[in-house]
């Protein structure tokens, strides 16, 4: 047996002693969440505080000839205005922040347009004043005077040849030589084997080409913030994003400022899905706050959040890929064009890494295109790109198991990827869970259960990488034994229900002993963002070893008290106990905790760590629907998501995860998208329009949580907000097609598209 | 323009109120009087996170003036518990984690607390129909049904 065999062994055998993991405790920040008590972004009240709006372009794709502010200025009660001109002009300088590549340049020119607008809701100018309604009154009298130019609203539509340039001067990166300036910002491409090898030794192949739209995260809280700035030019930010280090470093840079100068307090999220790992309205709060010399409070409206704010890409892929008689697959081929929106950066090459994944394939080639479009820049959503990919693939091996006649689960399982196997972009799997996965799947009741007419089965999996980072924790005694555990990551979804069950986990005594708290960016050590499924896994990392140098530090001051070696003293049941002696009489945390300041003082413990070894994600799931052939609606009548989730640290936040993540992808799958009319303007800006899916649409999601302890982590966790997302595109759209027969790959399959496709094929 | 005086009852409380004639109900709760548990989500009557109760019936306070609240009882999630005591609908949520960031949670309160005063002994397709002018990203509803379900069979005594 293995070292990490024996180490995951272990784990698997511990699973079920643990006292604290496991178990389903009620969340710390519970109570004020279900009494309306929680503060969240808009909820932040500061005494003379005035409100701030944003004047938004209502043209997809305009040079801005002149803005004239005057007028506005001067209406009674306008405390400031801002356009592009009060914010520094920075320079292409790019960083990496967690999954995208992040470009403080564009950044700059997304948060306040400058010479051009470039999509419908693009902001021009910002002005605060001491009511709403003057704000607003305000709003009107901001004349811009804008050149026309046309828009470029599709991925295929920029890369046709003479397309209006949405910028000059870009250059596709990954090319050789460097091509013409274009609307295309990168190309990507990786390759395993050889492909066209791959496909001359396979007996059938298929191809088809797919489609997505625009999607929004719909989170339900729109952007918020207040802002303030002293006489001494220290701004205070309160608002809610996914990182408060995020927003702080992001508003400096911006606004010119040092990060020292700049305190960001975290509200309660309402929600983001990769959506607030951005900013929008801090800069202009900020540059307002200091114009004024009064805090701003900055509240976006639905249809701010639709026209502005980052949705992720519409794609276009196309899929071949080729099998031997017995379902071996020889080569995968998959090429796709994603639309970054305005400004580059698409998650193409996360799509690109994520779509062949779960799959071991000797010959591979995947390309990929970022293309600008005049449409909001897209931000993160949840598994950013790899939908999309997965959509494509997993659609298209379900064609090839229908081609192959065999059990599209069993073409799944004898294709699995395992320990070991190549990914196509670079690394080898270490031990992961797909295979569990789909054994689950096979073994569900759900997979056998008989269909009825107009219905029909479809599955699909997903990988998601998850990732680790940099994280920061510290672990406090009180005076009575009580314990607060503090991180610097806002709490999207439960996490400081984790955060504190590590802690008592270590520190072996009750969960409701242990408070968590979600500090702001100057009262605790830098944290990344929370995003990339990382949180329970990286900043639970900090926690456990903060708690594990708790512990230490409790048997030093038993020791201490007993006056033995500090050798000498265990941890056991949240007591220390002398080794080998009933001498003394074992030590509550409690006991030590009131003694603290006759054997050395106060105890904490901290860790800052950059977090290692993320344990990757695979999820398998079953879908039944039953199509309407008069209208072409969808129902969904039954849904399963099985995921490999490492250890569950509290369950039902596990299954929350999947069910929510599921029930997005349901929405992506057959309602939800972006309608523009021809001249790019957004027409469905409420969610009216833009339909999420609602409780009356669903039936309950049954989850499995298949648990392969991931090596990386003291607890075995893997990240899992991210995997739900990537199967449900195919898994619906799979059920659909063997419900009607006919095989969709254009998304949504909302019904005036699905009704269009069967009246199509019955007259053919 | 001068404001209206209005004088109305919150959570059993008389209460009087200044607002302007476009200021919706929802905008006198959270700016005028403090009462942010309720949400704006969409400011159209979509979304259900502004849920509150007007003379006994349920409505959208973003689509709700705040001079309608003249001699009206009104009320919010504020008033759901007692003290410290939670409603059996608030424990189930926190019970069967029927939330994940929160921000809808008062507005499904109000608008399942509703439900079961109107109907005591819902099946899982009235509950889903009823909740659906609530919209949450997070959950997929699954355990918000659940949630809402079994705190009606504790209700019932069943």
């Amino acid at each position: 047996m293995g070292n990490e065999e024996q180490q995951l062994k272990a784990l698997g055998e511990g699973a079920a002693k643990y006292r604290v993991i496991g178990t389903r405790p009620i969340r710390p920040d519970g109570v004020d969440k279900v009494t309306g008590r929680a503060n969240f972004g808009a909820d932040i009240q500061l005494a003379d505080m005035i409100f701030g709006r944003v004047v938004r372009s209502p043209h997809a794709h305009a040079r801005i000839k002149s803005i004239n502010t005057a007028k506005a200025a001067a209406l009674p009660g306008v405390k400031a205005v801002v356009t592009a001109a009060d914010f520094p002009e920075l320079g292409p300088g790019d960083i990496a922040a967690g999954e995208v590549v992040v470009s403080f340049h564009d950044m700059s020119l997304n948060v306040i347009a400058r010479r051009k607008a470039l999509y419908d809701g693009h902001a021009i100018a910002a002005v605060a004043a001491t009511s709403a309604e003057i704000a607003a009154q305000a709003m009107a009298l901001i004349e811009v005077e804008y050149e026309l130019l046309p828009p470029v609203m599709t991925a295929a539509a920029a890369m046709a040849p003479n397309a209006t340039l949405l910028h000059e001067g870009l250059i596709t990166k990954g090319v050789t030589p460097a091509p013409a300036q274009s609307n295309v910002a990168a190309r990507t491409e990786f390759k395993l084997g050889d492909l066209e090898q791959g496909f001359a030794e396979a007996d059938v192949i298929v191809e088809h080409e797919f489609t997505t739209q625009t999607v929004h995260q719909g989170y339900i809280e729109p952007h918020a913030c207040v802002a303030s700035i002293g006489a001494d030019g220290m701004a205070t930010v309160w608002c809610s994003s996914q990182g408060q280090f995020m927003v702080r470093a992001y508003v400096a840079k911006l606004c010119g400022m040092e990060i020292s100068k700049v305190k960001v307090l975290p509200a309660e999220i309402g929600g983001g899905f990769g959506g607030k790992t951005v900013i929008y309205l801090e800069p202009l709060a900020v540059a307002l706050a200091k114009k004024s010399g009064r805090p701003v409070k900055m509240v976006m409206t639905r249809d701010e959040v639709l026209r502005a704010t980052g949705p992720t890409s519409g794609g276009h892929a196309r899929a071949r890929i080729g099998a031997k008689r017995d379902g071996t697959i020889t080569a995968g081929d998959l090429e796709m064009e994603y639309e970054a929106g305005a400004f580059p950066g698409s998650p193409v090459m996360l799509g690109c890494m994520t779509g062949l994944a779960p799959y071991n394939i000797k010959n591979i080639r995947v390309v990929g295109y970022d293309v600008v479009v005049n449409r909001p820049k897209a931000a993160a959503y949840r598994a950013p790109g790899a939908p999309i990919a997965a959509f494509a693939v997993e659609c298209a091996l379900d064609a090839l198991a229908n081609k192959l006649g065999m059990d599209p689960l069993e073409l799944r399982l004898k294709n699995a990827a395992k320990e070991g196997t190549q990914a196509p972009y670079g690394p080898k799997f270490p031990r992961i869970g797909f295979e569990e996965t789909l054994l689950a799947a096979k073994a569900h009741p759900h997979y056998s259960a008989p269909l009825g007419p107009n219905q029909g089965r479809g599955l699909a999996s997903g990988f998601w990488f998850n990732i680790g980072g940099n994280s920061s924790a510290s672990v406090a005694l009180n005076e009575d034994g009580t314990v607060i555990v503090v991180t610097g990551n806002p709490d999207i979804g439960g996490s400081r229900a984790s955060m504190a069950m590590m802690t008592a986990e270590v520190l072996e005594i009750d969960v409701a002993r242990v408070k968590p708290l979600v500090a702001d960016t100057e009262s605790v050590p830098y944290s990344d963002l929370t995003g990339g499924s990382r949180v329970t896994f990286a900043t639970g990392k900090a926690v456990v070893e903060a708690a594990q140098d708790v512990v230490r530090q409790l048997k030093e001051r038993a020791a201490k008290m007993w006056e033995i070696d500090p050798d000498q003293v265990e941890w056991k049941d949240g007591h220390a106990v002398a080794i080998e002696t009933d001498k003394y009489k074992p030590l509550s945390i409690a006991d030590i905790a009131r003694k603290a300041g006759k054997t050395g003082g106060p105890i904490s413990g901290k860790a800052n760590i950059n977090a290692q070894g993320a344990g990757a994600g695979f999820g398998t799931h079953i879908c039944d629907v039953e199509v309407d052939p008069e209208t072409g609606h969808v129902t969904v009548l039954r849904y399963t998501a099985i995921q490999d989730v490492g250890t569950a640290i509290h369950p039902a936040y596990v299954e929350g995860q999947l069910q929510g993540g599921a029930v997005q992808g349901i929405g992506w799958a057959l309602n939800e998208e972006y309608v523009y009319d021809k001249l790019g303007r957004l027409q469905n800006t409420g969610f009216l329009d833009y339909r999420m899916p609602v409780a009356s649409d669903l039936p309950m999601i049954d989850t499995v949580l298949v648990e392969v302890p991931n090596p990386g982590h003291p607890y075995g966790v893997r990240g899992v907000g991210e995997v739900p997302i990537v199967p449900p595109l195919a898994t619906v759209a799979n059920a659909v097609s063997a419900a009607i027969g006919i095989r969709m790959t254009d998304l949504p399959m909302s019904p005036p598209r699905l009704l269009a496709a069967i009246t199509a094929a019955k007259q053919k | 323009m001068s404001k209206h005086h209005i004088t109305t009852t919150i959570n059993g409380d008389p209460t009087e109120f200044l607002c302007e004639t476009q200021q919706t109900l929802l905008d006198v709760l959270r700016d005028e009087l403090n009462l942010t548990g309720s949400k704006e989500g969409c400011g159209s009557g979509d979304c259900g996170a502004c849920s509150i109760m007007l003379d006994g019936r349920l409505v959208c306070s973003c689509l709700v003036l705040g001079v309608e609240a003249q001699d009206t009882d009104i009320r919010t999630i504020e008033g759901v518990a007692t003290g410290e005591q939670l409603h059996p609908i608030q424990r189930h949520f926190l019970e069967e984690a029927a939330l994940q960031c929160g921000i809808c949670t008062p507005g499904f309160i109000v608008a399942a607390k509703a439900l079961l005063e109107h109907n005591p002994n819902p099946t899982e397709t009235e509950a889903r129909y009823w909740l659906a002018g609530n919209l949450c990203r997070c959950t997929g509803y699954d355990k918000i049904i659940k949630a809402v379900l079994s705190a009606a069979a504790e209700m019932r005594g069943a």
